[in-house]
């Protein structure tokens, strides 16, 4: 009987249990589980927070599941080590775990830049965990004054949680506008406009110079006084087990189409690793919950002697806050095509007669099928794309190919 | 497994469709309370242009990207038919952003809503189905169409 082992008890391990199971049902599947809850849903945690979800409903699959897969996961359990010659992970309890194919799904961690005088700062969080949330739940009032340092997905949905539970919130972040790395310059405005709508202040272009008790000085010499702290910068992929075992890493752990690393049965899948993207033509890490489990889901397959391959993989997010909804999705490369409509904002991005990537506020219906034109890098000259500019619709393409979807199943 | 397929030569694009599913899962047993006056929020629409219509619903997919990529764990599959866990779901429009043949949409409280053959209220079989006056959506099995 082989034996599996998973690193990790995200969605990613849960993408790859699923697809060993597929493929091989006797199999022995350990999960080594850092953190000593049973898996739910990461981007939850705030609205956990909001009081839209709780604790049993964020569950990302339900009781049964680990009954029903036959896997053992080992709670509060941490991987030290891999020994890629005597396929064996050795583990923070002292065991040495022996394996025959092994998925390392360790997902990120918070990056914490040096900042002077953080460690006066009584009360500081990260906001990545389930733990990190509950503690966060703990520290705040509802008159307390909240410093988020970040304006990117993970600091802004920490805002929208908090929102309705303490006194004020601040955001700053060292780039000039909100979700730097997802939004071009007037969608991040519109976002931001919202945001401040909702009582939010921003200070963008600016960072903190210093920390002390209470308050926090800024670069630009303003002064903001703060009873909690949400440290949100970005996250760093967790590579360092493959890395000391001699695999190959970048930024990510890099795999293969098959989610193969350089080490010999050693996988990996989800925010730690760095697969292909299609819509760039480059690896890069795709740190969101489909891909991780598009890619557990493949490694699984693999690791149990099948065949599976994702190279589909895109950057892709859908985000709403205080009710607006934006949607982005590939690379912001080529030509940007304009296309507003009524209150909605929507960018078009086209090259070499293929849709490259977009951004949508608002005008989100259906929108899947422009993510599906890039997944599949469809030829633009075989659609109607004046029609997809105005709306998404399967009217713009032609009768054979909605034959193809919609006569018969798929 | 049986799905609904939808023969664009027959449809007339005249939308009942969308009222009788509107109603279908209004849980209502009369159709005027149940939508008169009421923006409806069906879980089978109908695109078109150029005279040529057609209604699109969940295909029910071998292997659903919708079920996947959900960031609660709200979408299941079970006896290939995909279902969305409605209490579950934080309405973060994610499956929208997936799902490549536009098949779901926010229903009336913002949890998302999507075509579930009718197994999940009183009806028996498909209201689009029945309810079509040219017969132009069927509820049958069928292989890949290539
Ligand atoms: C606040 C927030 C909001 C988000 N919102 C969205 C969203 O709207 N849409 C979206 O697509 N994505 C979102 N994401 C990202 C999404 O949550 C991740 O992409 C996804 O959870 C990655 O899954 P994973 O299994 O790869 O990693 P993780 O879920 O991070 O799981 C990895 C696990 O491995 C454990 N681990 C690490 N090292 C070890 C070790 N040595 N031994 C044992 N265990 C170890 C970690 O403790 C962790 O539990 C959000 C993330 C956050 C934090
Ligand atoms: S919602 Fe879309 S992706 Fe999901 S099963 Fe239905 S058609 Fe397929
Ligand atoms: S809108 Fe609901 S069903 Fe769709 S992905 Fe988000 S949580 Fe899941």
């Amino acid at each position: 009987m082989k034996r599996y082992v998973i690193i990790g008890n995200g969605v990613a391990a849960v993408g790859c249990i699923e697809g060993i199971r597929s493929t091989d049902g006797a199999g022995e599947i350990t999960v080594i589980s850092a953190e000593p809850h049973p898996v739910y849903c990461r981007p939850l945690i705030s609205y956990y927070l909001e009081g839209k979800t709780d604790l049993k409903r964020m569950l990302y699959r339900d009781g049964s599941f680990l009954a029903n897969v036959g896997c053992t996961v080992r709670y509060g359990v941490r991987a030290e080590s891999i020994d890629p010659l005597a396929k064996t992970v050795a583990l923070s309890d002292g065991a040495q775990l022996p394996y025959d194919a092994l998925c390392v799904a360790a997902g990120s961690s918070p990056f914490l830049p040096p900042m002077k005088g953080l460690e006066s700062v009584a009360q500081k969080f990260t906001f990545q965990t389930l733990d990190d949330a509950l503690a966060l739940e703990q520290a705040i009032t509802p008159e307390c004054r909240v410093l988020i340092v970040g304006a990117g997905l993970i600091g802004l949905k920490c805002a929208e949680g908090l929102h309705a539970r303490v006194g004020s919130i601040t955001v700053c972040d060292l780039a000039d506008r909100v979700l730097s790395s997802i939004l071009d310059a007037a969608a991040a405005a519109r976002v931001q406009k919202h945001l401040e709508a909702q009582g939010i202040r921003f200070l963008l272009g600016d960072s903190v110079a210093q920390f002390s008790a209470g308050s926090a000085e800024m670069k630009s010499g303003e002064t903001v006084p703060f009873d909690v702290l949400v440290l949100a910068v970005g996250v760093r992929p967790n590579t360092a087990l493959v890395k000391e075992a001699g695999g190959e890493t970048d930024r990510g752990i890099l795999i293969d189409e098959r989610m193969a690393t350089t080490l010999l049965d050693v996988y990996a899948a989800g925010d730690c690793a760095q697969g292909y993207d299609r819509s760039c033509g480059a690896r890069r890490v795709l740190a969101l919950l489909p891909n991780a489990y598009l890619q557990g889901h493949a490694a699984g397959v693999n690791m149990a002697g099948g065949d599976a391959s994702f190279d589909r993989g895109i950057p892709m997010n859908s985000i709403g806050f205080f009710g607006l909804h934006l949607m982005t999705a590939g690379s912001y490369d080529g030509e940007m095509i304009a296309a507003d409509s009524g209150d909605a904002y929507k960018r078009f991005f086209v090259k070499d007669d293929r849709l490259k990537g977009f951004i949508l506020i608002g005008g989100t219906d259906r929108a899947g099928i422009y993510t599906a034109m890039i997944r599949e890098q469809t030829p633009l000259h075989t659609v109607d794309f004046s029609l997809l500019t105005s709306a998404a619709t399967s009217a713009a393409f032609s009768p054979a190919v909605r034959t193809e979807r919609f006569g018969g199943a798929v | 497994m049986k799905r609904i397929y939808v023969n664009e030569a027959w449809c007339l694009g005249c939308h009942l469709c969308e009222y009788n599913c509107a109603f279908a899962n209004s849980g209502l047993r009369d159709m005027a309370s149940a939508l008169k006056g009421r923006q409806i929020y069906p879980r089978i629409h109908v695109e078109g242009k150029d005279g040529v219509f057609f209604a699109v619903s969940c295909r029910h997919c071998e292997d659903p990207l919708c079920v996947k990529s959900c960031i609660a764990g709200a979408i299941s599959k079970t006896d290939g038919v995909v279902q969305i866990n409605r209490e579950k779901c934080v309405g973060c429009l994610t499956c929208v952003l997936v799902c490549p043949y536009g098949a779901l949409a926010p229903g009336e409280n913002g949890a998302m809503q999507k075509c579930e053959l009718c197994l999940q209220n009183t009806c028996g079989a498909p209201a689009c189905v029945t309810g079509c006056p040219n017969g132009a959506i069927v509820y049958e099995e069928r292989e890949a169409a290539v």
